[in-house]
């Protein structure tokens, strides 16, 4: 056994750990300053300069709340879910790699922790595992209101992961690869994101769906369901639930930058410029980082500026809408791949999801005529 | 390749730590007063009534069932994406021929009504 990379491994294991808990933190921040600004306030700003010490406040609150467990509750799942929830979102970033690599000391160090060849089978199975851990809070719970809310959350997750499972294929197709390594560096002449923008967008609205973001965060409606799944949750398994889905939300972030949006590389045309990883390595977790701020900062102006979408309508788009769309697209890709032209790729995706888009209007307008 | 899966095993165990210390700081500095009251389910502060398991809308085990269907298909489909360029024409028809056997089965899920939510 090789100490030094067994203590790479967990010099690394700190660096995501930490990295995604201080991530969820300033996400928080982010959020409660952002969504502050849209609605013309300020946010949090009076803990430390400009509120910056808001999470720690946070997180030192919730450590000396008192925890309830209400005395039907099941208690060894009710206790375990919290973690079932929580391990997965920051054992799925184990894949995504954040930069290229680096010289310290004789060794050359990668910068991500595994490059498994099925690297994004492993993102797709680590991240359905999250399902089990709300469903079985609601049902563990002995609570309606928080079986009501697991109940709808599992089904959302499941409809959404088949678009988000096709869009991981389409991904694949133009990377040819399973690895994630291989998937960014596929992107060296061309973003995915710039080849398949309907794939993009369709990964980013099932990945809202995915962490129950707004406008499909049905599971936690809180004029319906109080707080959903987490009802009976307090204290520190409380804040397991919600670090869970703030880590869900950076490390889908990631996942979509890297499928799509070039992960740790530069935009394409700068390649051969200064700016290029393969001259700067130390830029690569920069780049990465700059998209997830990206890509988080939009999943907050959806929450802030959109309503929530109504249960049987978020069913129909997942299932009428996105399925056949995600399959449209799968086609046209590889279609494109095949006559090698990544224009055809453009206009069809974007022809098939112009008919998409006339069908949901179709549908409304005929619903509105029902009721009128 | 397979040494890899030992650091995601090494990330799965410290993760897990750092949750079990988390929920161990809760139960060591926050107060624990017992009372009936907080024994209750929530229920937005009314008397409780019945159980808070119930039977649920079928509705969710057919939305189950379809998801099982249809993942299973998407995980056919990430050997085909690897192997696509090698297959070449071939494969594309080969897919087509899948794509329009699962095409039918989705039909007919929608005209049944498998997929309506009213």
């Amino acid at each position: 056994m090789d100490w030094a990379l067994l203590l790479e491994w967990f010099l690394k294991s700190l660096v995501l750990i930490f990295g995604l808990l201080g991530g969820f933190a300033y996400t928080t921040y982010y959020e409660r300053r952002w969504i502050a600004r849209l609605q013309v306030r300020v946010g949090p700003n009076r803990v430390g300069p400009l509120g910056l010490l808001q999470p720690i406040a946070d997180a030192a609150k919730l450590i000396f709340k008192e925890e309830l467990t209400p005395a039907k509750v099941y208690k060894t799942v009710f206790f375990l879910s919290p973690l079932l929830t929580m391990v997965p979102s920051l054992v799925i970033a184990a894949v995504i790699p954040l930069g290229t690599s680096f010289t310290l000391g004789g060794r050359t160090i990668h910068m991500y922790l595994a490059n498994i060849n099925v690297g994004a089978l492993y993102l797709m199975s680590v991240a359905s595992i999250a399902v089990y851990g709300i469903v079985l809070a609601g049902w563990s719970s002995n609570n309606k209101y928080a079986m009501l809310g697991g109940l709808r959350s599992t089904a959302q997750m499941i409809s959404y992961e088949l678009t988000l499972g096709l869009m991981f294929v389409a991904a694949i197709l133009l990377g040819n690869s399973m690895s994630m390594v291989d998937i960014v560096e596929g992107q060296r002449d061309m973003w995915f994101g710039a080849i398949q923008p309907v794939g993009f967008v369709l990964f980013f609205i099932a990945t809202l769906a995915e962490v129950n973001r707004s406008p499909f965060d049905m599971p936690e409606a809180e004029q319906e369901l109080t707080a959903g799944y987490h009802t009976e949750y307090s204290g520190m398994k409380f804040a397991l639930f919600f670090m869970a889905e703030y880590q869900k939300m950076i490390v889908v972030s990631m996942i979509g930058a890297t499928l799509f949006l070039g992960g740790y590389r530069e935009l394409w045309f700068l390649k051969d410029t200064f700016l290029s990883v393969d001259r700067a390595w130390f830029l690569g977790p920069f780049y990465l980082v700059a998209k997830v701020f990206l890509l988080l900062g939009l999943m907050i102006w959806i929450r802030a500026a959109w309503p929530r979408i109504r249960y049987d309508r978020l069913m129909s788009l997942g299932w009428k809408v996105l399925v056949p769309l995600s399959l449209a697209v799968i086609f046209l890709t590889a279609a494109g791949i095949l006559i090698e032209s990544s224009w055809f790729i453009l206009i069809s995706s974007l022809l098939a999801a112009a008919v998409a888009v006339a069908f949901i209007q179709r549908a409304l307008r005929r619903k509105a005529y029902e009721f009128a | 390749m397979l040494l890899e899966y030992l650091a995601i095993a090494l990330l799965l165990v410290v993760s897990t730590l750092v949750g079990l210390i988390a929920i161990g700081l809760g139960e060591l500095f926050g107060p624990k007063i017992k009372s009936k009251v907080k024994d209750e389910p929530y229920e937005s502060g009314m008397p409780v009534i019945g159980a808070g398991t119930r039977r649920m809308p079928v509705r969710f085990y057919l939305i189950a069932v379809l998801f099982i269907l249809f993942d299973i298909e998407v995980v056919f489909f990430l050997p085909w994406a690897v192997a696509f360029r090698q297959l070449g024409l071939f494969g594309m028809f080969e897919m087509v021929v899948f794509i329009v056997i699962l095409l039918v089965g989705y039909a007919y899920a929608w005209k049944k009504g498998a997929l309506e939510w009213e």
